[in-house]
């Protein structure tokens, strides 16, 4: 594993943008206006595409300054303004529909955190490496993906839904470029693309929705039960 | 077998792109089962020839296994049958003739999709050839633009993106498994993560493994990650929901059962078989609840398909030669039987304009024949000889006994006793009860195209059920050796 010999002031600087795009998936967590969302979740995507940049610096990995670039250029842009674009043209402002406040939303992510950082260190203990590069990895990396379900399971709001997604997506990005910097290019564009189709997808899915069924927050999507 | 491959793949894509290039219905409804047939052919054509071991195509990018090239027979089979039904379905739904050449568009690339997976051998790309299948079939759910189909289509991607996002980090995982010992960077393929499976730390191995699991497993059906199913094999029309139960649910337990062989070559196999197997009994548990008390007829016919998931996922789980052919067997009976069932739970839907089968009262009175044959395939779908299924089902059983985990071998035992006694006493109410409600009378002629295809699922079902051929039999022991 590269990350292993590379120098402590490198690591430092990966273990500083995985820390603030766990913060931002925080900031996520604790506020309900959608317009806040999406800007964190650029920002974090931003933030990804720094340590995507700083890994293949590091690390020597040539081709992860595209994927950096790209990072940018779709999670980082594009996704928010095609989000943006649908929050505007369906005038949602703000999550109404929360099932508990943002405190309480908050407490329950720090408890996801600390599950996360305990199964992070179980494996980093199985691998016997007392480098806490990978600790810390592994622990972003799941965070980020039990917060964005929780965002998910407590947010009814149809774009709420689509941003915990992408977050999850996010924690997986995060994580991969730190312990497998060197996964095959090809895959990570096919997932970026693949990523622009799935959000597309939604927009029309979620045109659907208020047109047919009137509303995009699953609390009133209760047609089909049992 | 390159050039068959490249038909299964290319003779779609032409049927799509003329289909939308001339955009007349009767033309894309003919087309498409054209196009149909023909992969069926090439299908059964790559079967027959293919050596029955595992070979590695096209620069390592294509993996043919014999477990593989049976999950493309199945979708090949359901493809065509679901092509043929559409024909005499879809021209009933008056309102939405313009768009049916989209219709048949999106069912083409759909299947295209599900030829595509099983044959990737880098598990990243099959991930993503998994996540297209989600995306075009979210669109086939939605199709009829109510309130209800829009509502499904949604519940349906958000949860199997969810799902799959899972597993996507699991695969991440076994990557970064190989890393230790093959350096920072070498090709993701199916055989490299078998390779070095042993070697690798077991409980990274083990999250992997629960990991794609749970991801892969919502895609299957099997529960508690089945929320979606019901409602996406309800409201979208009949051909879809055939296409969804008997093909796309087998492609993705195609990725459970090649990471499980990863995680025996790990030395992790009880572990994963017991999940599996878990899960398996789970979703036994959670249809037999829900049929019991299910109103809908597409939605038992859904509860259902969780229930023969559950199975396959127990049939897998045991493991052993008896239960990966019994596990096989039933993927392939359960499409046919599962056609049938949603091609007529379809017929009568629109015979009595109503989902709910306490409006479809007398069916045999009304429709003798495709009563008669909607009648045997309830039987059928519970188990009950002499068809294919019975066959299959005890095969697994017999394979539970021979397991470790032999508690589950009781648990399916009992589900399948409730679920045969809930499923056939809705059948019942439907035949012999109390006549039509306010003298609900079906008054619909169905047309050979919508009655056709049910008996081209009962007469190879009843075949299977009285008679296991043994080249199949040879066939499963082989795919059995190759996945262990």
């Amino acid at each position: 594993m590269f990350i292993l010999h590379i120098n402590p002031l490198a690591t430092s600087l990966f273990s500083m943008l995985a820390i603030i795009s766990l913060i931002l998936s925080f900031v996520m967590l604790g506020s309900h206006w959608l317009k806040n969302h999406i800007y964190a979740f650029a920002l974090e995507s931003w933030t990804i595409a720094g340590l995507s940049a700083a890994v293949g610096y590091f690390g020597h990995y040539p081709e992860l300054y595209v994927i950096a670039i790209l990072t940018a250029l779709f999670r980082g842009s594009l996704l928010p303004y095609l989000i943006l674009r649908l929050a505007d043209r369906l005038h949602l402002e703000r999550e109404f529909t929360a099932f508990l406040k943002p405190s309480s939303s908050l407490v329950l992510g720090t408890i996801l955190v600390i599950i996360a950082f305990v199964v992070g260190r179980r494996i980093g203990h199985s691998l016997h490496t007392a480098d806490t590069i990978i600790v810390l990895a592994l622990t972003c990396m799941l965070s980020l993906k039990l917060i964005g379900f929780l965002m998910m399971i407590l947010r009814s709001e149809a774009i709420s839904h689509i941003l915990g997604l992408l977050v999850i997506e996010n924690g997986i990005f995060l994580g991969s470029q730190i312990l497998v910097p060197g996964m095959p290019l090809l895959l990570e564009l096919v997932i970026l693309f693949d990523l622009l189709i799935i959000v597309l997808t939604f927009g029309m899915l979620m045109r659907y929705l208020q047109l047919h069924a009137g509303t995009t927050s699953s609390r009133y999507l209760q047609k089909l039960v049992g | 077998m390159g050039a068959l491959i490249l038909c299964l793949w290319l003779v779609p894509v032409l049927a799509i792109s003329l289909i939308l290039l001339i955009g007349r219905p009767r033309f894309a409804e003919y087309l498409n089962l054209a196009a149909a047939s023909a992969t069926l052919v090439a299908s059964l054509a790559l079967i027959l020839t293919a050596p029955h071991r595992k070979i590695v195509l096209a620069d390592h990018f294509l993996l043919l296994t014999p477990l593989g090239l049976w999950i493309v027979l199945c979708v090949a089979i359901v493809y065509a049958l679901a092509s043929l039904y559409a024909i005499g379905y879809m021209r009933l739904l008056t309102d939405e003739a313009r768009r049916l050449p989209g219709f048949y568009a999106l069912l083409c690339g759909f299947a295209l999709t599900m030829f595509i997976a099983p044959f990737m051998n880098n598990p990243g790309i099959y991930w993503i050839a998994i996540d297209l299948t989600t995306i075009v079939s979210a669109f086939l759910v939605g199709f009829e633009r109510e309130a209800e189909s829009a509502e499904a289509a949604w519940k349906y991607i958000i949860i199997v993106s969810a799902g799959l996002s899972l597993a996507l980090l699991g695969i991440v995982f076994f990557y970064w498994a190989g890393t230790l010992q093959l350096g920072p960077v070498y090709s993701m393929t199916w055989g490299h993560l078998r390779s070095i499976a042993a070697l690798s730390p077991k409980p990274l191995l083990l999250l992997a493994f629960l990991l794609t699991l749970v991801g892969f497993g919502t895609k299957v059906g099997l529960a508690p990650m089945h929320t979606w199913l019901p409602d996406a094999h309800s409201e979208g029309p009949a051909p879809v929901s055939a296409m969804l139960s008997g093909a796309l649910l087998n492609t993705a337990m195609l990725g459970i059962v090649r990471f499980l062989g990863i995680l025996k070559a790990g030395g992790a196999a009880l572990e994963g078989q017991t999940a599996l197997v878990v899960l398996g009994a789970l979703s036994l548990v959670i249809a037999g609840l829900f049929i019991v008390r299910q109103t809908g007829a597409k939605r038992l016919m859904a509860y259902s398909s969780v229930e023969h998931m559950g199975i396959v996922a127990l049939g897998f789980g045991f493991g052993g030669i008896l239960g990966i052919a019994g596990a096989m067997y039933h993927m392939l009976n359960h499409a046919l039987n599962k056609s049938l069932m949603f091609f007529g739970a379809g017929n009568m839907m629109r015979a009595y304009r109503s989902k709910d089968m306490r409006m479809m009262r007398r069916v045999l009175k009304f429709y003798p024949v495709t009563g008669i044959i909607w009648l045997l395939g309830a039987v059928a779908i519970t188990g009950a000889p002499p068809f294919g299924l019975f066959q299959s089902e005890i095969a697994i059983l017999r394979a539970g006994m021979a397991s470790p985990n032999i508690w589950a071998v009781a648990v399916m035992v009992l589900l399948l006793i409730v679920i045969f006694i809930g499923f056939l006493q809705h059948f019942r109410q439907m035949v012999f009860g109390a006549g039509p409600v306010n003298d609900h009378r079906p008054d619909m002629r169905l047309s050979p195209w919508m009655t056709v295809p049910m008996w081209l699922t009962l007469i190879p079902l009843t075949v299977l059920g009285l008679w296991w051929p043994p080249f199949l039999w040879h066939f499963f022991v082989q795919a059995a050796q190759v996945t262990r």
